[in-house]
């Protein structure tokens, strides 16, 4: 089977529009911060801040976490992990938050995820959204609240998200194999 | 991105064997950490699975205790050990010493010993990282990275063609050796000042300039590193034995406010301490805006939870070190 095309360009700004208006719909962003788990998360965290702003009016806050010191395959992982950059510049003490990233896979990165946002804070609670939610695939105990795509995908393939910043399109794949 | 990077060596012995790419790569890092020192929690888990034994075979206060704060802010457990009172006394061997240490399951070594190579020798004895906190008057490799990462935060990530100066006691300081190559690795122009008996023959070798003005230095320098004069390594019970008097010293070599006035430009002040207030730097220097002396102290735990982070992941054959 080849490489597939998850979401085109046009499906994909119909899914962030989607997501950030179910994110108004259950969350007050007065008292609520978006926060994005690097490097990818924070992309999407980006996105969805842009829309909230603009359809609220009001400013809505929005961090950037990185989860690399908290994780727990630091030393079993198939290469060093080197730290991104983690720029949250507010507390999330008594405040909501929406952790956002945009793959969910096995669920450990939430999980170091959620450490890591303790460091800033105790939040009164937290939410997950994610542009896909690859199923059946979990290992911990982890689920979305917002979801853009369900994928069935079996663990040896592999989701790229591509970034108009990064990439120069938007676009979901699913590809066969792990890129190298 | 994630990116995958690793030290292209599994110990840090000396600044010497480094690469261009270690000091960017354990800067980098010491960011992220210097990040974490300023949350609320100050604590990562990286290191959890990891026992670290400080063995300081000479004396100690900042390097030591900035080593115990990076372990144990990476979660490690600390186990210490100084000479004084230990069986070394009794007549045993470094390297016995350090494998009965190991037996009890320690995976990574800092040390001081007053033995220049001696970090050397032991790393061919053990298999576990070493980190060197100071080998006589070799070299102090960690506190070179501290100063370097200050200097690149105040004069800017490119320290290329930047002038700094290292003023002193060169001869009995380990501080010098690994600033001038960790500086020469980064671009920068290094001299060193002092008396003529306090700089090392041959330092021309090395590729720095050598000054015996202080006042024409502090022209020249976008930095001055000052060095304490180390009266315990000069002999005779800390007698002044390489200059007449400590007096003449200061009136030569001491850095006064009046002196770092005569500079076009705002020349940073760095001291890696202790500082001896009124010989080689006045209070007024040490306490004035240009003097980075406490944010290298602040810096020195970041770039050691990086040193110790990136050591603990290193994979000589590109393999996990830990399979479960």
């Amino acid at each position: 089977m080849d490489d597939q095309v998850l979401i085109p360009s046009e499906q994909f700004e119909l899914i962030l529009d989607r997501l950030a208006h179910q994110l108004i719909e259950h969350h007050d962003f007065s008292v609520t911060d978006l926060v994005g788990l690097q490097p990818r998360g924070s992309r999407l965290a980006e996105r969805l801040q842009a829309r909230l702003i603009a359809l609220t009016g009001a400013p809505v806050r929005c961090g950037k976490l990185d989860v690399t010191f908290f994780r727990d395959d630091i030393r079993t992982h198939e290469k060093p992990l080197t730290p991104n950059v983690n720029d949250m510049g507010f507390t999330v003490e008594g405040r909501g938050v929406v952790l956002v990233d945009d793959v969910l896979f096995t669920g450990r990165t939430i999980r170091a995820g959620l450490d890591a946002l303790l460091a800033h804070g105790r939040p009164a609670s937290v939410a997950l959204a994610v542009l896909i939610d690859r199923r059946f695939s979990r290992e911990l105990p982890i689920e979305p609240n917002y979801i853009g795509q369900h994928v069935d995908s079996i663990g040896a393939q592999h989701v790229k998200v591509c970034w108009k910043e990064e990439h120069g399109f938007d676009r979901v794949m699913l590809l066969n194999a792990k890129p190298s | 991105m994630t990116e995958f990077k690793q030290l292209s060596q599994p110990s840090l012995l000396g600044i010497r064997g480094l690469t261009r790419g270690d000091i960017d790569l354990i800067h980098a890092t010491a960011k992220e950490f210097k990040d974490v020192l300023n949350r609320r929690i100050k604590k990562v888990p990286s290191l959890r699975d990891f026992t670290v034994a400080n063995l300081f075979f000479e004396d100690s206060t900042r390097t030591r205790l900035s080593f115990e704060l990076a372990e144990k802010r990476l979660s490690a457990d600390v186990v210490n050990f100084t000479a004084a009172g230990s069986s070394v006394k009794k007549g045993e061997t470094l390297v016995d010493t350090v494998n009965n240490i190991l037996a009890m399951k320690v995976d990574m070594v800092v040390m001081r010993h007053p033995h220049p190579g001696a970090h050397h020798f032991l790393a061919s004895k053990v298999k576990v990282p070493i980190v060197n906190a100071g080998d006589g008057t070799h070299e102090h490799p960690t506190q070179a990275l501290l100063d370097t990462f200050s200097l690149r935060e105040k004069l800017g990530q490119d320290l290329n063609g930047k002038n700094i100066a290292i003023v002193g006691d060169i001869k009995h300081s380990r501080v010098a050796l690994s600033n001038i190559l960790a500086l020469q690795q980064l671009g920068a122009n290094v001299r060193v000042c002092g008396p003529q008996t306090l700089i090392p023959k041959h330092m021309d070798s090395l590729g720095v300039e050598v000054s015996h003005d202080l006042d024409e230095t502090i022209r020249w320098a976008h930095a001055l590193n000052m060095l304490r004069i180390q009266l315990e390594r000069q002999g005779d019970g800390g007698a002044v034995r390489f200059f007449p008097t400590l007096r003449e010293y200061t009136m030569r070599f001491g850095l006064t406010m009046e002196r770092l006035a005569q500079a076009d430009k705002e020349v940073v002040v760095m001291h890696p301490g202790p500082i001896n207030r009124g010989v080689e730097i006045t209070s007024e220097v040490a306490d004035c805006h240009q003097a980075i002396i406490l944010n290298q102290v602040e810096h020195g735990v970041a770039v050691r939870m990086a040193v110790l982070y990136l050591l603990s992941q290193h994979r000589p054959d590109g393999t996990p070190s830990m399979v479960v």
